[in-house]
């Protein structure tokens, strides 16, 4: 009795009994959430906001195990289930932490959608529990009927967390590779989405006047479908936007569930997360000139890969070796630097950087230039290139550096295609038309590092920039020709 | 807290969280969402209510769960986050 009563003062109504001491924590871990986040507008104040993050899940939890601690029939402390929780805890810490320490960065989108996947089903198993037992979570009345305030939320909640759940796995096995980028097209989709969705959103309401086991089970199933169903048909090239996507649902599950246990601290960061999932998908979208709701509808990069036919016409272009290369950027006064995803599947960010340390002695002015979709999800490439000991103060976003290819010696392209194709800007027919693009073509010369002649980008587009006059094609391995160039620009002496 | 307190608070997060991610460099865009995937499990605490309640046996195993997949993304997300950001580094002059 004691315990609890000196930890917990029941108000009553509508949401859980709350100590006013507890919901003043709450509060301090939210603002906490927000200096989190606002820590990551520099680099330099990025880990301090990492840290206030830490700090207010720390409050959050200390609270929640106090306020609400297990207790026995007598209001004591059950040392016991206390045990258990901890236990439960410091098992998701020790996975948790072997996986943050074991992933490779070039793997970090598949880590993040496995994460998102844990939030989505993580909401949903909660949902459920609050469904089983709703006067532990002060949601029902004396006779077990749930206010109707709170149906709606626990409907939304456990939707959105199911849609969260299977169209992270989803995302997760088509970065890992274990299920096959191209979009997977059902007939008739579109009718089975639409009224897939449109029965959830019935039953939703449907509960709020029935409580019955057979409709929440029945959303739940219906919402782990949909979700699956969302993102089978969506290409490899937008994964980063369905990876932002899915990272705002998972703000937006939290949400629910805050309102449920009317808990500021859940409201607060579900409401930033799910602002910056949206966010970040906008950008994305941007990045690429597609609309949302194209991304949505799925079907771009069905013809992505290697069944570029011989069908086109054979133009000239000029082979380059290694040598050539580094004798031109030696020469030179500024290079940019245009890597892609290409790059970092090649593991050459490393071999690019000594490359840059090379040219940087000779008093080469080095500097790279970033497309928003150049990695597999947002600011991907940054981490690489960090990973990589590039400082980030010689890496530009697209439109901060775009303007300095003008006055440029050397472009230099090593495993991006698309993101540099001029045809973006000029040709309404090519299917990137719109999408905004680095300039290389304006620079001096051009050395376009590219496995072989014959592939084109996930947009299946040829790129006027091989043909022009000032370009050199290095056709090789992007690691092998980094390599290549450094070893060629150490032996030239200085 | 009645609802219209609740959604208050929800409206004006939204807001703070927009300014706030806008003001994000795009450098920083991957920690982001590593560090937006650890505090979105800030759905803990109702898995810790869930497990600490009395009175049902299969809602309690459910929050244990919950618990458990909510640490491996509280203890993951904030690790590759700061894994991450400590490989942010100026250049040395």
């Amino acid at each position: 009795m004691e315990f609890q009563s000196i930890l917990s003062a029941a108000t009553g109504g509508h949401g859980l009994a709350v100590n006013p001491w507890a919901s003043v924590a709450y509060l301090v871990a939210g603002v906490l959430f927000i200096l989190a986040l606002r820590g990551l507008s520099s680099p330099a104040t990025a880990q301090a906001g990492n840290r206030f993050g830490m700090a207010g899940m720390l409050i959050a939890v200390v609270t929640t195990l106090l306020t609400h601690a297990p207790a026995t029939a007598d209001g004591l402390l059950d040392t016991i289930g206390l045990v258990e929780i901890l236990v439960a805890i410091g098992i998701g810490a020790v996975i948790g932490i072997v996986m943050a320490r074991r992933i490779a960065m070039t793997a970090m989108p598949q880590l993040v959608a496995a994460f998102h996947s844990l939030v989505g089903l993580a909401a949903v198993a909660v949902a459920a529990a609050a469904y089983l037992n709703p006067q532990a979570f002060g949601i029902a009345d004396a006779a077990g009927e749930i206010f109707t305030v709170s149906r709606i939320e626990m409907g939304l909640g456990i939707a959105i967390g199911a849609i969260t759940f299977s169209g992270s796995v989803i995302a997760f096995l088509k970065l890992n590779g274990n299920m096959s980028g191209s979009p997977i097209m059902l007939p008739g989709r579109h009718i089975i989405n639409l009224g897939t969705l449109a029965a959830i959103i019935g039953l939703v309401a449907y509960f709020t006047f029935d409580q019955s086991p057979w409709i929440f089970w029945t959303v739940t199933g219906l919402s782990f479908l949909i979700g699956f169903l969302l993102i089978i048909p969506i290409g490899g090239a937008d994964m980063p936007v369905v990876v932002s996507m899915l990272n705002s649902y998972s703000g937006w599950a939290a949400a629910a569930m805050g309102f449920t246990l009317g808990n500021t601290a859940m409201i607060i960061t579900g409401a930033l997360v799910g602002s910056s999932g949206a966010i970040l998908s906008y950008i994305m979208c941007r990045a690429m000139n597609r609309s949302f709701i194209s991304v949505i509808a799925g079907g771009f990069g069905a013809d992505a890969g290697p069944s570029d036919g011989g069908s086109k016409e054979q133009r000239p272009w000029k082979p380059g070796s290694a040598e050539d290369a580094a004798f031109l950027m030696s020469q030179a006064d500024t290079v940019i630097i245009v890597p892609g995803y290409g790059m970092a599947v090649a593991q050459a960010q490393h071999a690019l950087r000594e490359m840059a340390d090379q040219l940087k002695k000779e008093g080469v002015t080095v500097k790279y230039a970033i497309h928003p979709v150049a990695g597999r999800m947002p600011g991907h490439m940054n981490v690489l290139l960090a990973e990589a000991n590039v400082p980030y103060d010689e890496v530009f976003e697209l439109e901060d550096i775009n303007g300095e290819f003008a006055q440029a010696d050397v472009a230099f392209v090593i495993g991006a295609n698309d993101v540099t194709n001029p045809s973006a800007k000029t040709d309404k027919t090519s299917p990137i038309y719109g999408m905004p693009v680095l300039d290389v073509e304006k620079a001096k010369t051009v050395l376009f590092v590219k496995r072989s002649m014959g592939g084109v980008g996930y947009a299946g587009v040829d790129n006027d920039v091989f043909y022009m006059d000032q370009t050199m094609m290095l056709l090789g391995d992007a690691k092998k020709m980094a390599d290549d160039i450094v070893k060629a620009l150490s032996g030239s002496g200085h | 807290m009645d609802f219209i307190a609740i959604f208050s608070i929800f409206v004006l997060a939204c807001f703070v969280g927009y300014f706030v991610v806008w003001s994000v460099t795009p450098a920083l865009h991957t920690p982001l969402m590593s560090v937006t995937n650890a505090i979105s499990s800030v759905i803990i605490v109702g898995a810790l209510i869930a497990s600490a309640a009395a009175g049902s046996a299969s809602s309690k195993w459910l929050g244990l769960a919950a618990v458990v997949m909510a640490s491996i993304n509280i203890f993951g997300g904030f690790a590759v986050t700061a894994r991450m950001l400590a490989m942010y580094k100026k250049k040395e002059r």
